[in-house]
């Protein structure tokens, strides 16, 4: 379909202030009288706070006030998962306890040295498995080691002899909390040629995303203006304000950019801690900034759930996966959350299409980072285990490494997860066939496993996946009598440039030139609609399905008022070169600012005081309400789809391993999506290059680290945590698209965010299998250290399985 | 329980001097309370995070006098307030002891590189991470090694010469300095001394809260590179977990002199292995007068490690360590 806007680049209207360094973080927002806020955070992994002597730093010159949890949470602390605003009882080290405002940090910092908090230390634990063992300590309140959905914390205990049967690399034999399966299994494995069985380890590790979760608060007027950071700016002022204590209608929340949203800038839960200045600039009665460091971030930011698993996969002699057999206890860290590990089973149902899968599960917490949504939770964990054991069987099998994953692709049609959802479109065949072209695969295959010297060559072929698209948001469009089209987009700016990139439907959808079109984001008065939260890949699918509903209800308003006015029926009309117009006859129509001026003079429906959409949610209609009569306007709820849109990917690497050091260069590599439309190439390529970085520290860098001793975290900083550098990746990665419409998208467009990550860590990891000889560590990251001890036979003094700790 | 606080410097006197002698004068006034800044890649992390609380701080950036790279009559000398980048792009460098320049080119990050000078990377103290977290293990005067213990963290720490510390020399240019048989140049207000590398480096066996031999109001101003090892044959390797910024999980540096393929003469050191730089005399005694091979390689890399002592979670630095060992005295990375 030839499209104006969808799928042509576009300069995205922040780029000058990204280049220039004009934008605007929450950090760099200031306010006349404003104070600066400091946090107190826990040393103590485990414990309970009795008392706070803050009597000599409240004395000082220059401190405005204290805020704690007894301030925050005059009703005691909610018995809930995730971090607290504040928190007397805190489960991991660094989560605040209190915040001190002062007239600058120095004197803050200075005024906290001076506080003294009485603790009653707690029993602690960094590895899930010591606390599932009887007898072990646990991380939560209440002496408990697990949260129950609908339930709340609970406590999960299997014998010591379960967990060190596991532990020595057997089938889990505990009863799990939670269970899905599809088909026989039994049959399944009896019908298996090739079977493959092993335990597993995947590291959790901290977001460490650029921009801390810094935020600025003043109250004004009764309103609460709050600078912070989102993935969706509705989406995060909606859930902020309860947590605050504020009406929806009294807050503002301003966000321009947003340096790395995650998945745990998605939700306001995600980030309590944003209240911390506005709840102290509400106490003290002063503009408010609470500047975040590298270190507060490691344990505000959250992590990545880490995985001890075991998997048995069967195939049959031609290669069709005939059964897989799932048990993971994920790692909850110190404030519970996180369901990777079902996801996990879910996107080995989806790539591969199992004829039987078991999945059984566990969660269990460690007082170490909080947990949370982290680019693909589950699925991307997972896809490092997974691709080594495809190639196993296709080596037992004699088919080839490509063949295997083409047997077991999903197709258009398919369905897959527990609940047997249909895909909305798949070509994963077409992405895989596109990605072995592009890199050569079949050319390369002479060059496998070649030594030269110390050095040997490995090929890697992995596959990536994460459901990549919601609905149910609401889109906003306005014009004005300048005719200029403003498009209200919620969605959060994170440098992938999808606020843009999904305006450009409704763009599309009035054929309007994208110079006469301002994108309305950046605070929340600019009367945005409640959008997704930009999580889960889907903000191209489900924004712009929003999009394009806003302006079609313009497009059909603009053609009611020309053919009332004009004559004709509606369906006479159309939109060209900035004119509603009868297609028969151009000269016969308005120009756009002629129509705006017109539906104003005509108020009600169209300028949003009348015959809105029922189903808009409180926040869009405050929007609205605010907005009505000042504009013609078009107002969409999008209703529910239908079907799963998928978004895949596919990747092949080659890589050359020395056997004397275990460090390998990544020489080549080549990532394909498939991901409906294209709507934004270079923003395509962006989110395909930047997950393929994120793939590479998954399956080779990074890792939590904690010390047993006493709880410290070992990896706060970007040096610690081992984020690949420039010099870790390839020079050069290549990408490509299928580029087949998505028919439940109105421009065709699926997400693809997550597996952009996935399909790289899959594909190194089966790379590093392979030049090794396939030797598989079925471990993620699979570091230096771990390849020098395997080659030179080194004894391992890592505890099996470990979790938040070294395994090399 | 008082509380930490981190990420913002504490009130510090700053002092600037433009010449030597100031500076030395200053050195000497506060002693033990002034405490050296350069690049500040070493110094920043300490303050900010309030682990370490000197009284004042002498800058020495603007002291030209120690700084730059000039030739003398015996090799060439580095000023210690030379950056690291300086080092690895000078000619004179990169012609006659390329091993320095490599070296100095793959230390943490080129934003690193641009502002680290040579003294800093010499002088910068133990990168344990027990100890930068403000521990109170025994380099911080207390009682205790958290990372050797049964359940320490010590992945990157030393499999020879513990004493009590078990941190190791973080530093990519030290164990090339004691390759070159350099000498350090150190003054105070009293005059100059100079001392090898191999001696200004020391454990904790004979000082576990200094890893250098400098006193109080002594400061590092020169390194002399001697000519005799100009020109020799040089291998430089760095093994670390990221190709940036990170510090070496096992290092090697030799200079080698042959005739034809026997050598003659050669210093090789090892870095990441000890609390300072390891000297291999024990290799060069072995491989002098033999023919370069992959065999003699191997032999040498097995004679390495003799003595290692890995701890919970260092295993690989011994095959690691002799497996660059054996390819620095082969002279290639691949056999």
């Amino acid at each position: 379909m030839a499209y104006m806007h969808i799928g042509k680049d576009f300069v995205p209207p922040d780029v000058p202030g990204k280049v220039t360094g004009r934008i605007k973080y929450a950090e760099d927002y200031t306010r006349e009288g404003m104070v600066y806020s400091r946090l107190l955070t826990s040393p103590i992994p485990h414990a309970r706070v009795l008392d706070i002597d803050a009597s000599e730093a409240l004395a000082m010159d220059g401190v405005f006030g204290i805020l704690t949890a007894d301030d925050v949470y005059p009703d005691g602390e909610p018995q809930s998962t995730g971090l607290k605003i504040l928190t007397n009882e805190p489960t991991l080290v660094g989560e605040p306890i209190l915040a001190v405002a002062a007239i600058d940090e120095k004197t803050a910092e200075t005024a906290i040295s001076r506080i003294n908090v009485t603790f009653e230390r707690l029993p602690f634990v960094l590895d899930p498995l010591d606390s599932l063992a009887e007898g072990g300590a646990n991380a939560y309140p209440g002496d408990q080691n697990t949260f129950v959905f609908r339930q709340g914390f609970a406590t999960e205990k299997w014998t010591e002899d379960q967990v060190a049967s596991f532990r020595a690399g057997n089938e889990p034999t505990g009863e799990p909390q939670q269970t899905w399966s599809l088909g026989d299994l039994e049959a399944g494995f009896a019908a298996s040629e090739f079977v493959y069985e092993t335990t597993f380890t995947t590291a959790g590790y901290p977001h460490h995303s650029m921009e801390p979760r810094s935020a600025m608060a003043y109250w004004e007027d009764g309103k609460l203006y709050l600078h912070g950071t989102s993935q969706s700016l509705t989406a995060l002022a909606d859930g902020m304000a309860p947590i605050i204590g504020v009406p929806k209608k009294d807050i503002v929340f301003i966000n321009a950019a947003t340096g790395g949203g995650f998945g745990q800038r998605a939700r306001a839960n995600s980030i309590p801690s944003m209240a911390i200045p506005a709840k102290m600039s509400q106490k003290i009665n002063r503009p408010v900034m609470m500047r975040i460091t590298r270190e507060e971030e490691f344990t505000i930011g959250g992590a990545r759930q880490g995985f001890q698993g075991w998997i048995k996969v069967g195939f049959k002699p031609d290669g069709v996966m005939s059964a897989c057999d799932l048990y993971i206890i994920s790692d909850n860290g110190g404030k519970g959350g996180g369901g990777d590990a079902s996801s996990a089973a879910d996107c080995i149902d989806v790539l591969y299409q199992p004829d039987a899968l078991r999945f059984r599960g566990t969660s269990i917490g460690s007082n170490t980072g909080h947990r949370g949504a982290q680019r693909g939770p589950g699925q991307n964990q997972i896809a490092p285990i997974i691709a080594p054991i495809l190639d196993k069987a296709a080596d037992a099998l004699g088919i080839s490494r490509l063949e295997i994953r083409k047997i077991n692709a999903p197709h258009n049609g398919d369905v897959a997860g527990p609940r047997q959802t249909p895909f909305t479109s798949a070509y994963v065949p077409e992405s895989l066939d596109l990605a072995t072209q592009q890199f050569d695969w079949e050319g390369r295959q002479a060059r496998r496993r070649q030594r030269k010297g110390s050095k040997v060559i490995g090929l890697g072929l992995g596959q990536g996946y994460h459901n990549a698209g919601r609905s149910g948001m609401d889109g906003i469009v306005t014009m004005g009598t300048d005719g200029r089209l403003k498009i209200h987009n919620g969605v959060g700016n994170l440098g992938t440039y999808s606020y843009a990139s999904t305006s450009r439907a409704a763009a599309e959808v009035l054929k309007m030139p994208w110079e006469n079109c301002d994108v309305l984001n950046v605070r929340t008065d600019n009367h945005l609609p409640i959008t997704s939260p930009q999580d889960g890949s889907n903000s191209i699918f489900t924004n712009t399905r929003t999009m394009f509903g806003a302006a079609t209800d313009m497009l059909n308003k603009m053609k009611q008022i020309a053919a009332n006015d004009l004559g004709g029926d509606p369906a006479d009309y159309d939109v060209s070169n900035e004119r509603v117009h009868q297609i028969a006859d151009e000269s016969v129509g308005y120009t756009y600012a002629d129509i705006a001026r017109r539906a104003m003079e005509l108020g009600g429906k169209y300028t949003g005081e009348a015959d809105l959409p029922d189903e808009l949610a409180e926040w869009t209609q405050i929007s609205v309400s605010r907005l009505a009569g000042s504009a013609f306007m078009g107002v969409y709820h999008d209703a529910r789809h239908e079907g799963n849109p998928p978004g895949f990917t596919v990747t092949c690497c080659e890589i050359e391993l020395d056997l004397e050091t275990g460090k390998y260069a990544i020489l080549d590599m080549v990532t394909i999506a498939d991901s409906g439309t294209i709507v934004h190439p270079q923003g395509m390529e962006n989110q395909l290059v930047g997950g393929a970085v994120w793939g590479i520290g998954l399956a080779g860098y990074e890792r939590h680290v904690y010390d047993p001793q006493n709880g410290l975290p070992a990896s706060t900083g970007y040096w610690q945590s081992k984020v690949p550098t420039y010099l870790d990746t390839p020079v050069k990665i290549g990408t490509g698209w299928v580029d087949l419409p998505d028919p439940e998208n109105p421009v065709g467009a699926r997400g693809i965010g997550e597996p952009s990550m996935g399909a790289v860590s899959a594909a190194l990891a089966a790379a590093i299998t392979d030049a090794l000889g396939g030797h598989h560590f079925a471990s993620a990251p699979i570091t230096a250290d771990m390849i020098i001890n395997h080659l030179a036979g080194t004894e391992e003094n890592a505890v099996p399985l470990a979790q938040n700790n070294f395994r090399g | 329980m008082v509380a930490t606080s981190h990420d913002v410097m504490p009130d510090i006197e700053l002092y600037q001097p433009t010449d030597e002698d100031n500076a030395l004068a200053l050195a000497g006034t506060l002693g033990s309370d002034g405490w050296l800044l350069a690049g500040g890649q070493d110094t920043f992390g300490w303050l900010k995070d309030r682990n370490k609380a000197p009284g004042a701080m002498i800058e020495l950036t603007q002291i030209d006098a120690w700084k730059g790279i000039r030739e003398t009559a015996d090799g060439v000398e580095i000023g210690a307030v030379t950056t690291l980048t300086q080092i690895a792009k000078n000619p004179i460098i990169q012609a006659r002891y390329g091993v320095l320049a490599q070296a100095a080119g793959v230390v943490a990050s080129p934003q690193i590189r641009n502002v680290g000078t040579l003294g800093g990377n010499l002088n910068q103290d133990a990168r344990c991470w027990y100890y930068r977290r403000g521990l109170d293990c025994y380099r911080a005067g207390g009682n205790i090694c958290y990372a050797d213990s049964p359940e320490g963290l010590n992945r990157e720490h030393a499999i020879f010469g513990a004493s009590r510390c078990v941190a190791v020399s973080p530093s990519d240019t030290a164990p090339v300095l004691v390759a070159l048989d350099a000498t350090m140049v150190i003054a105070n207000q009293d005059g100059i001394r100079t001392m090898s590398a191999q001696d200004f480096f020391i454990g904790p066996d004979r000082d576990i809260r200094n890893m250098t031999a400098l006193d109080d109001g002594e400061i590092l101003t020169a390194v002399r590179l001697p000519a005799a090892w100009a020109n020799a044959d040089f291998y430089f390797e760095k093994i670390a977990d990221r190709n940036v910024w990170d510090f070496a999980l096992t290092s090697v540096a030799a200079v080698i002199k042959t005739s034809g393929d026997i050598i003659e003469d050669s210093r090789i050191a090892c870095g990441a292995v000890e609390c300072v730089p390891r000297r291999l005399e024990a290799v060069e005694n072995a491989i002098r007068g033999q023919q370069r091979s992959d065999e003699l390689g191997t032999r040498a890399g097995k004679l390495a490690v003799e003595g290692a002592r890995p701890l919970n979670y260092n295993n690989f630095k011994v095959p690691l360590m002799s497996n660059l060992v054996a390819r620095a005295v082969r002279g290639k990375t691949s056999v």
